[in-house]
């Protein structure tokens, strides 16, 4: 689990985030929504450490995570893996030496069990045979999936996903967002998304927070996001004409 | 402009703790330091044998020039390209070379990274990437730089031998007789510090302007200009300083 506690955000005068109080429970997929500004990103990077907060502490667990020095994080970022938005596949490196390369840096396991582990991971997310692929060689979905696997090859506690489903076509992104949500199941992940895609909300919300402006505007999960009367919130997930179809349908 | 030079020199310095850190697996700093050794001496090689060519050769025709009609013995010149090129024009020629070609280059790389968040993917994987992707840079470039100033520094003395014997400004006896007069071999000491010292700048200056690059493609540009200009000034700040301490 990891709860964001009081989160206040500046850069200079402008204040990013303000008074977030959220937690990210165990064995769910947990999506932060909002519009582009709303401070999503801003929030993801605090909560994995890559900004500190103004005000606020983040907690892993019971570990007050903004309160550690840089050697510790480092022990907690052991458990982190996090898919980025454009993957961040190391260009130079095959697939294979991708995926193993955090293996390659904290494990002393045999060249066998990482291969093994490698096969495992790329199976998993169902890509197989790329191993000696390059990133560039490889469809946007296939270095998704790619990135996947690296995130999980360490078999993280906590998983981070900003944007999973950017620049994929619905299909695609039905396929990321289920390989996610199965994995966060299996290996009962903290897994904490950040997405604007509505089709995931809907699919694999099993808790979601929406940001507005730097504030928590409201919570809930995907059955709720129907039934809620929250301004914003309906203003943000039904935006268009055909998805005020389907909810006036669904009510 | 102090104030931000002061600020740029605190933050390279904290920097610096950051990068010489131990590292969290010694097969992978070792790889990548051979990986960087390979880049920064086989892929410097050609250049530097041409720059010290020419750089031998217009020496050897300028200083038979200037010292022409005199009554100064013509192995002199043997002498003078000599000590001019060990103590001064192989290190530091070699490394304002080096600055350009490696030092925007390592700029760029590091910088390109930042940009596609790979230093935040392994900063999050638990990689202190400060150490990972610098400290190598710094210690091939320790380690190779002085292997290319000699290679310099001997391209240097042949290249005067090549353009100046076969044009008959002085003979090859005088001429080796030259280089075989008055050797100092704390000029040689002074060339390997300068090698050192110059390589460690150059490397830790291009790679804090990499890795502290923000913004797109137009900064990363800025960037990777600045790695060299940097470099150059304190290469040239430091050859004096080096200068003023090793021969007075």
């Amino acid at each position: 689990m990891i709860r964001a506690e009081k989160i206040f955000k500046s850069f200079g005068d402008q204040e990013v985030l303000k008074d977030i109080n959220l937690i990210f429970e165990a064995g769910k997929t947990n999506l932060i929504i909002g519009r582009s500004g709303a401070g999503k990103t801003v929030l993801l990077k605090i909560l994995v450490g890559l900004y500190g907060p103004t005000s606020g502490i983040v907690w892993y667990d019971d570990v007050n995570f903004t309160a550690l020095d840089k050697r510790k994080v480092r022990d907690i970022r052991m458990a982190v893996g996090m898919l980025f938005q454009g993957t961040a596949l190391f260009d130079s490196l095959t697939i294979e030496e991708n995926i193993r390369f955090p293996m390659d840096m904290f494990t002393n396991k045999t060249q066998k069990e990482k291969l093994d582990r490698v096969n495992y991971c790329l199976e998993r997310v169902n890509l197989t045979g790329v191993n000696q692929k390059y990133p560039s060689q490889l469809s946007g979905g296939m270095q998704k999936r790619a990135g996947i696997a690296r995130a999980i090859v360490l078999q993280p506690t906590y998983l981070f996903c900003d944007e999973p489903n950017s620049g994929l076509d619905p299909k695609t992104s039905l396929v990321i967002d289920e390989l996610i949500h199965d994995i966060t199941i299996e290996n009962n992940i903290t897994t904490i998304i950040n997405t604007h895609d509505m089709n995931s909300v809907m699919e694999i919300g099993d808790n979601i927070a929406l940001l507005h402006d730097g504030y928590l505007a409201w919570e809930g999960n995907k059955e709720e996001v129907l039934t809620s009367n929250n301004e914003i919130l309906q203003d943000f997930v039904f935006a268009s004409p055909f998805l005020q179809k389907v909810r006036d349908l669904h009510t | 402009m102090n104030i931000k030079f002061i600020e740029h020199l605190g933050k390279f310095l904290v920097w610096m703790k950051l990068v010489f850190s131990k590292p969290e697996k010694m097969s992978m700093y070792w790889k990548e330091t051979m990986r960087q050794m390979n880049d920064i001496g086989i892929g410097s090689l050609i250049i530097v044998m041409l720059i010290s060519t020419f750089m031998g050769a217009v020496m050897a025709v300028q200083i038979s020039y200037q010292l022409g009609g005199q009554l100064i013995p013509r192995y002199y010149v043997g002498y003078l390209v000599r000590d001019i090129t060990i103590i001064e024009l192989a290190p530091t020629i070699t490394c304002l070379v080096l600055a350009g070609k490696v030092g925007s280059n390592m700029a760029a790389e590091i910088g390109g990274m930042r940009q596609k968040e790979h230093i935040d993917a392994m900063e999050i994987m638990g990689v202190n990437t400060s150490a990972f992707l610098v400290m190598p840079k710094i210690i091939a470039a320790v380690c190779v730089v002085p292997l290319l100033v000699s290679v310099a520094a001997i391209v240097s003395i042949m290249g005067a031998y090549i353009a100046a014997v076969p044009t008959g400004l002085f003979s090859g006896a005088e001429y080796i007789q030259g280089i075989r007069s008055y050797l100092e071999t704390w000029n040689i000491f002074i060339m390997y510090v300068k090698a050192i010292v110059f390589g460690f700048i150059l490397a830790a200056i291009s790679c804090y302007q990499g890795y502290f690059v923000k913004g797109g493609s137009i900064e990363l540009g800025k960037a990777s200009t600045a790695a060299v200009v940097m470099s150059n000034i304190a290469i040239l700040v430091a050859d004096y300083l080096i200068a003023v301490l090793l021969t007075s």
